[in-house]
């Protein structure tokens, strides 16, 4: 019964998916649609407007307008040490057989505000491999990645921060890598002195160095499985003979064809180890 | 005569699980239209709740994977900490995007996603729970002309969720579990 609303609003948004790949080059055609639909629907109901095609006309008429519906389309929500045993595995199962390379390199694909490159950093520095790593930390979306530079996150999760920290094998008091201030706490930025970040677009960008690490969490999530296949072929690309895949807790090398070439380190925490 | 539904949604919090599991455990391994099961849960409960019930269900139970096709004769727990929406070709999508009603996973979340693919074709059922998260999308159910069943909330452990759902949805059918179970096995 509601059918036809719900299809004349969807063709809508298709539509608006075109231009905004022609006028503003993000391309967001391989993305998984129920989530598009519904972050559609969430910004028209905050910004108050009625329609898609006035939606259209605000997007397209100002880019300001633009960054924010972007936000908004590119879920941003993160947390430091989401999914504990994952950090742990990092930890036990990985970073020991990166500590045998001379020289690490990190791709952290999707980082979002930060939260998940600190709380790697934390790891590296802990385990004495931070001063010769570099880790390349990318995403879509250049205010995140502003965000994340500064290493500030609010304090209002600090309780599950302080025990996600712990869980994940911590072994100082989390206190000591942050002041906090103001509702904010603020992350010693020596974690991040070997730390670049890019805006790196994983739907239309390529490969642009090797590294022994990749971390892409929670960002597959939001791409249908023809998209996923090509960002798994440029992380194929991207990683030497043994290097590793981290994908979040409930995402899949499965169904692609690149799974043949990967063995599971840990199954559970979806680390992935690419064959020789 | 109705078509048959073809697909139950079942939201529940405080409560929620030994409700569910009372409604589950009468239904047999054969039963056709998928259940999708969306629980407020602690994160420590991670991963446990699969086996409580693996254990007591004759039905397969599957905590869901991202793209994973939603399939006949199963039983589908929302993951801790994702929010379930479904695409149009019946798969599901998992989604990290912020709280609902302070929950994730939210039950109005997946019934509204629901309803826009399956339309009238599918079942709401709200249990017992000490939140309102689920009345909305109760209603969108309703609106479409789906079925909505909430457990009778002087049976409930905590009827705060039945009750503000009654308010949203007030044509809704009120059942004891018990019932609910002998609908729902009359189904299929
Ligand atoms: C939900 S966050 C995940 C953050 C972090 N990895 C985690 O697991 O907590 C998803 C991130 O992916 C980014 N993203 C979305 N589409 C992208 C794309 N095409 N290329 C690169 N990043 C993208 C978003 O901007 C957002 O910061």
């Amino acid at each position: 019964m509601k059918v036809e609303k719900e299809e004349f609003f969807e063709q809508e948004v298709e539509a608006l998916i075109e231009d905004i790949y022609s006028q503003y080059g993000y391309d967001f055609s391989g993305y998984a649609r129920a989530s598009v639909y519904r972050r559609v629907k969430r910004f028209l109901n905050n910004k108050n407007v009625s329609t898609v095609a006035e939606l259209k006309n605000k997007v397209l008429d100002d880019s300001y307008y633009f960054e924010s519906f972007l936000q908004e389309i590119t879920v941003n929500v993160t947390e430091m040490f989401r999914d504990p045993s994952f950090f742990q595995s990092l930890r036990n199962n990985v970073l020991p057989m990166l500590s045998t390379y001379p020289f690490i390199k990190i791709w952290d694909a999707g980082c979002s505000t930060g939260e998940e490159l600190f709380s790697l950093a934390i790891l590296l520095q802990e385990e004495g491999l931070l001063d010769r790593t570099k880790i390349y930390a990318t995403d879509i979306n250049q205010k995140v990645l502003k965000q994340a530079k500064e290493g500030i996150f609010p304090t209002s999760n600090i309780a599950a921060y302080t025990s996600g920290y712990y869980a994940s094998g911590g072994k100082k008091e989390f206190s000591s890598y942050y002041l906090s201030n103001y509702g904010n706490m603020k992350f010693d930025s020596s974690l991040i002195k070997n730390v670049v970040f890019y805006p790196h677009n994983l739907a239309t960008d390529s490969s642009f160095n090797e590294f022994h690490l990749v971390l892409c969490r929670n960002v597959l999530i939001y791409f249908n499985r023809e998209l996923q296949e090509k960002v798994f072929k440029l992380f194929d690309d991207s990683l030497v003979e043994l290097g590793y895949l981290a994908l979040g807790k409930k995402e899949t090398l499965a169904m692609s064809q690149i799974s043949r070439n990967y063995n599971f380190v840990d199954k559970n925490n979806r680390i992935y180890r690419k064959a020789s | 005569m109705e078509a048959t539904p073809e697909l139950i949604v079942i939201g529940g919090s405080w409560g929620g699980i030994q409700a569910s599991l009372s409604i589950l455990k009468g239904l047999p391994a054969n039963y056709k239209i998928p259940i999708v099961l969306v629980l407020h849960r602690l994160r420590s409960m991670e991963g446990e709740l699969q086996h409580i019930y693996e254990k007591k269900l004759a039905l397969k139970v599957e905590e869901i994977e991202e793209k994973e096709e939603i399939k006949a004769c199963h039983v589908y727990l929302a993951p801790a900490n994702y929010h379930v929406l479904i695409e149009k070709d019946r798969t599901f999508s998992l989604d990290v995007s912020e709280l609902e009603n302070y929950s994730r996973p939210s039950i109005d979340v997946t019934f509204t996603s629901a309803v826009e693919v399956f339309d009238e074709n599918m079942i709401g059922i709200l249990l017992s729970g000490a939140n309102k998260d689920g009345s909305s999308g109760l209603q969108a159910i309703r609106n479409a002309g789906g079925i909505t069943i909430i457990q009778d909330p002087e049976e409930a452990e905590v009827s705060t969720m039945p009750l503000s759902a009654l308010e949203l949805v007030p044509d809704c059918k009120i059942m004891k579990l018990e019932r609910i179970q002998e609908f729902l096995n009359s189904l299929a």
